[in-house]
């Protein structure tokens, strides 16, 4: 026997095993997807899925992406960048007691947090521009619940094997042996989940500080907390509920409907190629039949456990493995690739009437998201390369808005509020401009050099400014007047001018 | 309810309801979600026994399930005031007993007493002076330059401490301006006399005459309290008279008024009332408003 012939015999026992296995294969099917008609009571109980190793281009692609993505979650808080004395030298960092974000270069203060907020609009908006060009690239790739998923899948697999061995556990009496593997596998699966918690409380403290506190469990309570409660969460989510998480809490499935179009790439079964199915004999001729054998692979595959073949569905998150899996068996028997493969539903009509297929990305859908996210990121960039280090606000007092001296002049009073973003202390002299004969004066006990305020590095300091005008003078203008504070940073000769309104009694 | 509905391309029975055209598929609930429900119910009555709960009526009111950990947010508030106290109380200690330009001299317990004098400013002061110590007629306003009984640092603490006109307080602030028309010293002319000549001292008079006449009688009943031109006289507590600022008014119905019947306007002494740290911290921030005077505070930077 050729090794073909061998591997579709294997096949076909593994079928066979999986039949038993209710409700994989009842009533003479051999494979019945999870949410196919006859499993729906009242309360679905949930069908455990045993997704089948496959090998293939988009499982080599998905190897990449996990590991990439795990190495960013892992390596990002340990890696380093230096801002000065005084300050953390972690590239990515949360730092919530301070109140700041630290981002390589970028540093976030959080009456600037639009930046994160411009952060989260780019982020959909690429989102939704990969989703209308190459469907749920983000689902079946780089979600950490697919990620994790994937991993917790594998590690499942190296204690109780494949889908048809683990089917075969499942379904055997408790034993010393499976005592053993299941104990095993939830160990690593746990041990992974704390590595997970664990990584995650990095990005809020100084890691290598963190890490020592943590190893001699000196580590505060909150970290503790938190590596317990991730921990929680990856092992639930990650290990048992799976694809249940993905069908069941995840809303983005929903919205998919939204973001795909009839010419979207979405994983599809070629019904055009692949119907009439059926068992093929080897050295029986293909003439009037279609490609697809039914062997089932491609539900075997899946780790959502449907069946691809019944048609684009909610649970699918195009995670591609179910092409790899049929790409092995077309080559087996000695048919094009491709039956399940990246369509969009327009070629798909297209072949059916006889035109050639043909992808169009550039479409009206596409060109705006594309558009949209330049706009956001080049106003992004232009915030970015334009953010002041130096920030003057000007709160007017309004109780009371203006105070009659005894001499009749009026006189009102501002905090002048200067947030010095930069790593060294400043001092800045306050001024006005476009006020004619007014008087500048700090109330007595401010503690500073009249008009000149020292500014602590990283600080904000909030000075008391009194502005006096003859009465006349307010009088003429209504009751109203606008001018502005000017403050100069000593040394740079930095200038910002805040605009302000003086305001006295009308008449 | 219409009859049973079958989705053709799920073969799933829909809810039978439709809504131009779009039916709800009635998929099963996943069982897991509905042992969470009952999971939540179980995590209800766990909490009813561990944290307060339930009101119920006794025959000395309402009351409620207190819970089994005695949790009550009233005293985790009481808690984290008397711990802020504590942290405080060194500081606050140490402006009890600091002269006061000493104590507006350091940073640290200038910022603690500007606060603590703006909170005990908004318990005790507002509803006569106003939240922003504006005044209203007959209370004075605290922001300006013009003081009746002197804006220094220990002149303000002394009348905070001793109050006006109260008489509970030995040492209070006091004296009388006298209702010379109630009560028959000066006659309507002399009284209208008087309130012309005042206005000449802010320039306002209309009647050169009235005011010269005015002059005399102030020459004889007023100087004595309110100076040579009115100039006021804090050791006595007279306010002047040749500013822009009046604290029963200055249009000339208001200084017959008050020339008539007399002013005698009271504050409360708040020795004794508030521990000396808050009197202080009081003072400081009254100064703070913009009318302090300099000359008892020369420790300033």
């Amino acid at each position: 026997m050729t090794d073909t012939a061998l591997s579709l015999e294997r096949l076909a026992a593994e079928a066979a095993a999986a039949a038993d296995a209710d409700p994989h294969g009842a009533e003479g099917e051999r494979y019945t997807a999870v949410n196919s008609e006859k499993n729906r009571p009242l309360y679905a109980s949930r069908v455990k899925v045993y997704p089948k190793l496959v090998h293939g281009n988009f499982r080599r692609l998905k190897w990449l992406v996990m590991a990439v993505t795990l190495a960013i979650y892992y390596v990002t808080p340990w890696l380093r960048w230096d801002r000065g004395p005084g300050l953390p030298d972690q590239a990515v960092l949360l730092d919530f007691p301070a109140r700041r974000f630290y981002f390589f270069f970028l540093e976030i203060w959080p009456q600037e947090f639009y930046y994160v907020t411009g952060l989260l609009i780019l982020a959909s908006l690429g989102l939704f521009l990969v989703t209308s060009v190459a469907g749920r690239v983000w689902c079946g790739y780089a979600c950490p619940q697919t990620v994790w998923t994937d991993l917790f899948v594998h590690v499942e697999r190296f204690f109780e094997g494949d889908r048809a061995a683990r089917i075969r556990l499942d379904k055997s009496p408790m034993s010393g042996a499976k005592l053993a593997r299941k104990t095993g596998k939830h160990i690593v699966w746990l041990l992974i989940a704390l590595a997970t918690g664990g990584a995650w409380v990095f990005y809020f403290a100084d890691a290598p500080t963190l890490a020592v506190q943590l190893l001699s469990l000196e580590a505060p309570a909150i970290a503790w907390l938190f590596i317990g409660l991730f921990t929680l969460t990856t092992y639930t989510l990650g290990a048992i509920a799976r694809e249940q998480v993905c069908i069941y809490m995840c809303p983005w499935p929903r919205i998919q409907g939204a973001m795909f179009d009839e010419e979207s790439l979405l994983v599809s079964y070629r019904d055009d190629r692949g119907e009439k199915r059926g068992p093929h004999k080897k050295g029986t001729s293909w003439e009037g039949r279609g490609d697809c054998i039914d062997c089932g692979q491609c539900v075997a595959a899946c780790p959502m456990g449907i069946d691809i073949r019944d048609g684009m569905q909610l649970e699918c998150i195009q995670c591609a493995l179910c092409i790899d899996a049929c790409n092995d068996i077309m080559d087996k028997v000695e048919r094009p690739r491709g039956l399940i493969t990246y369509d969009t539903f327009r070629n798909q009509e297209r072949r059916k009437a006889g035109e050639t297929p043909r992808l169009s990305i550039l479409r009206p859908r596409t060109i705006l998201y594309s558009v949209l996210i330049l706009i956001v990121a080049a106003i992004m960039l232009f915030g970015l390369s334009t953010r002041s280090t130096l920030d003057v606000n000007v709160i007017a007092d309004r109780n009371p808005l203006f105070v009659v001296l005894s001499d009749g002049a009026i006189r009102n009073g501002y905090q002048v509020k200067i947030l010095n973003k930069e790593h060294e202390a400043h001092t800045y002299r306050v001024s006005l401009s476009g006020l004619d004969g007014a008087m500048l004066t700090r109330p007595a006990l401010a503690g500073e050099e009249e008009a000149l305020v020292h500014v602590p590095a990283d600080s904000l300091v909030n000075a008391r400014f009194f502005v006096s005008l003859p009465p006349a003078r307010i009088a003429a203008e209504g009751g109203e007047a606008g001018f502005a504070f000017v403050v100069t940073e000593l040394g740079s000769g930095r200038e910002v001018m805040k605009y302000a309104t003086f305001r006295g009694p009308a008449k | 309810m219409s009859e049973k509905h079958k989705d053709d391309v799920t073969g799933v029975e829909t809810t039978g309801h439709e809504w131009d055209g779009i039916r709800e598929l009635n998929n099963p609930l996943p069982k897991w979600w509905l042992y969470t429900f009952y999971v939540t119910i179980v995590w209800c009555f766990a909490y009813w026994v561990v944290m307060p709960a339930w009101p119920y009526l006794t025959t000395e009111g309402w009351t409620y399930t207190k819970g089994a950990i005695g949790y009550e947010q009233r005293a985790v508030v009481a808690n984290e005031i008397a711990a802020v106290h504590e942290t405080r109380a060194e500081a606050m200690q140490r402006i009890a007993e600091l002269p006061l330009p000493e104590v507006a001299a350091d940073a640290a317990l200038m910022e603690l007493a500007l606060g603590a004098g703006k909170a005990a400013f908004g318990d005790n002061c507002a509803p006569c002076h106003g939240s922003g110590a504006q005044g209203f007629k007959g209370f004075p306003n605290l922001n300006d330059d013009n003081w009746i009984w002197g804006g220094k640092l220990d002149d303000i603490h002394y009348t905070i401490t001793h109050g006006i006109r109260w008489e509970a307080a030995p040492d209070t602030r006091n004296n009388i301006m006298m209702a010379y028309g109630r009560d028959g010293l000066l006659t309507r002319a002399e009284i209208s006399d008087v309130a012309e000549y005042v206005l000449s001292l802010t320039n306002r008079a209309e009647n050169a005459e009235a005011a010269s006449r005015g002059e005399e009688v102030f020459a004889s009943q007023c100087v004595a309290c309110h100076g040579e031109g009115g100039v006021g006289n804090r050791e006595l507590g007279a306010p002047s008279l040749n500013t822009a600022v009046w604290l029963y008014g200055g249009e000339r119905a208001d200084i017959i008024e008050t020339v008539s019947n007399g002013r005698s306007g009271t504050m409360p002494a708040w020795g004794g009332r508030l521990n000396e740290a808050t009197i202080k911290s009081l003072t400081l921030f009254v100064h703070s408003l913009g009318g302090g005077e300099d000359e008892a505070a020369p420790a300033m930077r």
